[in-house]
């Protein structure tokens, strides 16, 4: 131990590596002023050219120096929230087998395996969109939507396989994992007493479960799906290689379209010309925004619910 | 004639309606359901990977740089290499400034407002979608530097790693009790050496966890390293140089027009999946033996 007491000028070092931990917590602050400098700097050309406007106008015109962004905030928001409305009912239904109602040898399995969706990288995604996916949504699903759903005017056109729908899939695959375990916590949060006491009043497993835990777990189940929206509203490298890359607002799910994130992971390296590059950082930019706000409320929601339990490992 | 009082014991008798019983059924079938479905796509994709990717592997696609388009052979030994490059560099930015960010956050800004400051915006720094640090660090370095680079996508990749570091590393820390800091300061010891020789060594594992976990996060992603490294379809070793990346090079062949490279494709995305997949499960194993060394 004499090592360890004897080592140097203990007060100078102590505040020299104070410095040094406080300048790395401040690198965290600097980085996230950076970004949102950058945005701002890079981005006031195309503010300055259109200003409101340019999220209204749906023409993207490089050649003529034309850009509006409503096909991109249009195609964000369409395939965002399909991808909820399919992944939801999904990662709840996992969030409650794996903790009301598996046996407590399978629990760990099937959360490391509902995890491990979590850590396939969004570029394999998209890779097994594009060959597996793609064509079984061409040849099965998407033909028999158009027979029998047709006449809403959703699953209308061609079916090339490729567009909104095979985005918002990819993107309901890729946020279940994150709503699930999000619900699983916020359950796992929820006092035994409650569960006790509402079966010892005679109720089934499903009526424990609804008004037991699921009422009041629901604020923190909310924060999941928002943090889920906010993870499918960037999510890139899947959406862009299948939803066809393409400026058009069109009604039906099966028509191409374009995301915020994908026109700049495909324009921004060929952007030629100051106003095209600045047009670019200002999707950039109203997309940060719009993350930032859907991840803090996401994160104020899970935290009314599990405020007051320990804090516990996320991994 | 008085009401007969009716006592819990009595209910248990009452049958529950078949309505609630069949109900019950239903959902926990749904429930059943539900996990099936998700468990599908997992199946499909890694079973596919390895289907797709086993053939493709060989000695060349190992050893040998990309051919020309079309032409059969050739493979993505440089973009590995450009991963792992990348990666390193990355992570010898990330990983110290995240593990002091935490060290900052458990040992001297507990309950602080600039600690919580600090905290907060880990967090919103978490949820920024990772084409946005593309375009901050195209900002920083590319523009400054006049060209894509290997170090811009370093940069752009650490940026990635400090938060999740960050947060993984002060939860540990804190898990580690007090009374073993008070035992090494009644000792004499000073403080920074306490930090780093008692607190952070008895929370070494946990604090590898989240390093690992920022790892297996940054590995696979594309979209920031689009304008940053930009790829490459040469060997490269210079920071400064434009840099091929495993995950770009997946990317660009599978969105190609050829078959040949859409089979390369399924092999680079075998590879990747195997290296991601085996550090999450080194955590896994890491994290089975208890966070702490030790204490508890």
């Amino acid at each position: 131990m004499q090592w360890l007491i004897k080592a140097g000028d203990s007060r100078r070092a102590d505040t020299a590596f104070f410095y040094a931990m406080i300048a790395c917590g401040l690198s965290v602050l600097a980085i996230v002023v950076l970004i949102v400098y950058e945005l701002v700097t890079k981005s006031s050309l195309s503010w300055h050219a259109f200003g409101w406007k340019f999220f209204f106008r749906s023409e993207w015109d490089p050649v003529n120096d034309q850009y509006g962004a409503l096909p991109f905030v249009y195609g964000t928001i369409v395939s965002s929230i399909l991808a909820l409305i399919i992944a939801v009912p999904l990662a709840i239904g996992v969030a409650v087998y794996i903790t009301e109602m598996s046996p407590r040898w399978l629990r760990g399995a099937l959360a490391f395996t509902t995890e491990l969706l979590a850590a396939i990288p969004s570029v394999i995604y998209g890779l097994w969109a594009i060959f597996v996916l793609v064509p079984l949504l061409r040849q099965y699903l998407q033909p028999w939507l158009a027979k029998y759903l047709g006449w809403t005017g959703l699953f209308e056109g061609p079916p090339y396989g490729i567009g909104m729908l095979a985005a918002g899939i990819i993107l309901a695959i890729m946020v279940v994992p994150i709503i699930s375990s999000i619900t699983r916590e916020v359950m796992t949060a929820v006092p035994q007493q409650q569960r006790e006491g509402v079966l010892a009043l005679g109720a089934t497993r499903w009526e424990m479960i609804r008004t037991g835990v699921l009422r009041n777990a629901r604020a923190g189940i909310m924060g999941g799906v928002i943090l889920g929206l906010g993870r499918a509203l960037g999510e890139t490298m899947a959406v862009t290689m299948v939803i066809g890359n393409r400026p058009e607002i069109a009604k039906s799910l099966f028509a191409p379209g374009y995301t915020m994130a994908s026109v700049i992971a495909n324009e921004f390296s060929e952007a030629t010309g100051d106003l095209y590059l600045s047009a670019l950082v200002e999707v950039g930019l109203a997309l940060f925004i719009v993350t930032i706000i859907v991840n803090i409320v996401a994160q104020f929601l899970v935290w009314t619910v599990t405020r007051g339990t320990p804090a516990r490992s996320h991994a | 004639m008085p009401e007969k009082v009716m006592l819990p014991a009595d209910f248990a008798d009452a049958p529950i309606s078949l309505w609630r019983r069949g109900l019950n059924f239903v959902v926990s079938v749904a429930a059943i359901g539900a996990v099936l479905l998700v468990l599908l796509p997992l199946g499909a994709v890694f079973g596919y990977l390895v289907y797709k990717g086993i053939g493709s592997i060989n000695w060349a696609f190992l050893t040998q740089i990309p051919k020309p388009p079309g032409e059969a052979g050739g493979g993505m030994a440089n973009a590995i290499a450009g991963s792992v490059y990348i990666l390193l560099i990355a992570s010898s930015m990330g990983v110290p400034l995240g593990i002091g960010a935490g060290i900052y956050l458990s040992e001297y800004g507990r309950g602080t407002g600039f600690g919580n400051l600090i905290r907060f915006t880990a967090d919103v720094l978490n949820g920024v979608p990772s084409i946005i640090v593309g375009i901050v660090a195209y900002g920083l370095v590319v523009l400054s530097q006049g060209h894509f680079s290997a170090l811009a996508g370093g940069v752009a990749l650490a940026i990635m790693m400090v938060p999740t570091i960050t947060r993984t590393t002060e939860e540990m820390l804190l898990l580690v009790p007090q009374a073993v800091r008070e035992a090494a300061y009644g000792l004499g010891v000073s403080r920074w050496r306490t930090t780093l020789s008692i607190t952070l060594r008895t929370a070494t594992s946990g604090v590898i966890t989240g390093v690992m976990l920022a790892f297996a996060r940054v590995a696979g992603e594309t979209a920031p390293l689009l304008f940053t490294a930009f790829g490459n379809q040469y060997w490269n070793w210079k920071m400064n140089q434009p840099t091929a990346a495993l995950s770009l090079q997946i990317f660009t062949y599978a969105i190609s027009p050829f078959d040949e490279w859409h089979k390369q494709a399924w092999a680079g995305a075998l590879i990747l999946i195997v290296l991601i997949v085996a550090s999450v499960g080194a955590v896994r194993l890491v994290a089975s033996r208890g966070m702490l060394k030790g204490a508890n």
